[in-house]
């Protein structure tokens, strides 16, 4: 078996607990090399969990993970030199400014020329203007966007995010999004959990649903929709939804979704 | 992973000193209290305080330096604290770095910031009328051993920062060390005591590490209190580094 025919990640009968809590009671998963897989799951279903033990912060108690083709616990460091981690809370340095951020991450990648890549990745992720403020006086969405960011410095192949977009307006969200499937398209394997049905949906090349410590549905948003009965057909009055007349209204023009309808109620606005 | 220890922990150290650069605030809260005692003790107590031939100042400047030190470690736990709990320690641990550099960063910090306060304390007792007959050698004694003192302090600051709880917490153990000196010869001799406190203020660290830093500062000879003294520091810092990095191992597998 070559290094590009095993999955990016592989999870085998993953078992953790903290005390008597059972967070995790047996998890399988592969993720295919270069796809964005969603974690899908309520607050405390464990999810967290699953992507600490997989970048090597958090040991299982029982089960297997591989990133890469390297084991988590036996290889963690050769992990730590394939994956990148963004958390659930945004973990950038609030005293430094935007790009000193990137330039820290750069340095301690052991890049070359951190300066570069750091201006690279500011205007690739419209933080240019921002690039000498304090992180701390940046908006939700920039604060997600600096992070992913400086996830991608030294373009490891494996990127895991932890609910990215939690807590974020819907128009940061959008910019999140965006940035995750520019992540996609440059070859990255990319896992994201989330408690958003339609983000799952939006971003996600396959799904799998962990409820109550252990993946109940694993598949592509096709096959999950299999598993309901056919659709049946109805009539229904296509009205906006309030995400889709808030954005019409304030004029987002960024990254609305494909889907959205032409804003319609811009008199009343 | 060893190989990038020293290059991670320099980048790290710039991080941390950056901070500090950009609230130096800290640095001057840590001389202020300092600073504030020691008019308090010799324009105020000190006349009544009676250490013979010495000048007030000359005499408690040492335990004056150690409270420096005491009250400066609080925020190396502090800053430790705020980074575990912001998401960034998790970014540093998945990262492939050394991972002790994100300890010694802290540390290093920590050296460089209880220098510059120590320096502006020594300052200040230069403008009240400290003076010293202490040579080169003695200076670089006195140096050497408030900055073992600090390191030894410091990996305890780092025990303090990685289990507290709360961000009050992190800072609340430096209390004790800040008190430690009272109970010592820094501010009168320990004869005046009563026997139980004497006993105890002659055998803790603080009074060998004040009274030979104070027989530097007066060219006398420091005797077996140097080698006290070390050895307290020494054995602090051992006893630290050691419970610092278990903890911290424990906190991040």
């Amino acid at each position: 078996m070559t290094a590009t025919q095993t999955p990016a990640i592989r999870v085998a009968g993953l078992e953790k607990s903290f005390k008597d809590l059972h967070v995790l009671r047996g998890v399988d998963f592969d993720v295919a090399r270069g796809s964005i897989f969603a974690l899908l799951g309520s607050n405390g279903a464990g999810k967290t969990t699953v992507v600490r033990i997989l970048s090597t912060l958090l040991k299982a108690d029982a089960g297997t993970a591989t990133v890469n083709g390297a084991d988590v616990v036996g290889q963690a460091a050769a992990v730590r030199e394939s994956i990148s981690l963004t958390g659930q809370f945004a973990a950038v340095d609030e005293v430094l400014t935007g790009r000193e951020n990137l330039i820290l991450i750069a340095k301690l990648r052991h890049m070359k020329d951190p300066g570069a890549i750091a201006d690279a990745l500011l205007a690739r992720f419209s933080l240019t203007d921002a690039a000498g403020r304090k992180t701390g006086t940046y908006s939700g969405g920039m604060r997600r966007r600096l992070d992913i960011s400086m996830s991608l410095i030294g373009d490891p192949p494996v990127i895991f995010l932890d609910e990215p977009t939690t807590g974020l307006d819907p128009e940061a969200r959008l910019e999140v999004w965006e940035a995750v499937r520019e992540l996609a398209r440059g070859g990255t394997t990319v896992l994201l959990t989330t408690q958003y049905l339609d983000e799952a949906e939006q971003l996600a090349d396959r799904i799998a649903i962990l409820h109550q410590g252990r993946i109940i549905a694993n598949g592509t948003l096709a096959q999950l929709k299999k598993l309901l009965p056919p659709a049946k057909v109805e009539y229904v009055e296509k009205q906006p939804t309030l995400e889709e007349v808030f954005l019409a209204i304030i004029g987002s023009d960024a990254t609305a979704p494909a889907t959205a309808p032409a804003p319609t109620s811009r008199e009343r606005s | 992973m060893t190989t990038h220890l020293l290059g991670d922990t320099a980048v790290l150290t710039g991080r941390s000193l950056r901070h500090i650069l950009r609230s130096p605030d800290t640095i001057i809260t840590t001389a202020v209290t300092p600073i504030a005692l020691m008019l308090m003790f010799v324009y105020v107590f000190g006349g009544a305080i009676d250490v013979g031939p010495e000048s007030y100042i000359d005499y408690m400047l040492p335990g004056i330096l150690l409270i420096t030190i005491a009250s400066g470690i609080a925020y190396t736990a502090y800053r430790l604290f705020l980074d575990m709990q912001g998401g960034i320690f998790e970014r540093f641990q998945s990262m492939p770095i050394a991972r002790s550099g994100v300890l010694w960063g802290h540390v290093l910090t920590s050296m460089v910031a209880n220098a510059v306060s120590l320096v502006i304390v020594v300052g200040v007792a230069l403008i009240m009328g400290f003076r010293t007959g202490a040579g080169v050698l003695e200076w670089l004694a006195v140096i050497g051993m408030l900055l073992l003192f600090t390191l030894a302090l410091t990996w305890i600051a780092v025990i303090a920062g990685l289990s507290a709880k709360t961000v009050d917490g992190a800072s609340a153990f430096s209390y004790p060390l800040i008190f430690l000196p009272f109970i010592s010869s820094a501010f009168v001799p320990t004869e005046t005591m009563p026997a139980p406190v004497r006993w105890f203020a002659e055998n803790q660290p603080v009074t060998s590490i004040v009274n030979s830093t104070r027989a530097l500062f007066a060219g006398q000879p420091v005797g077996t209190d140097i080698w006290v003294a070390l050895a307290w520091c020494v054995g602090i810092l051992i006893v630290a580094f050691v419970l610092a990095m278990n903890i911290y191992k424990r906190k991040i597998s």
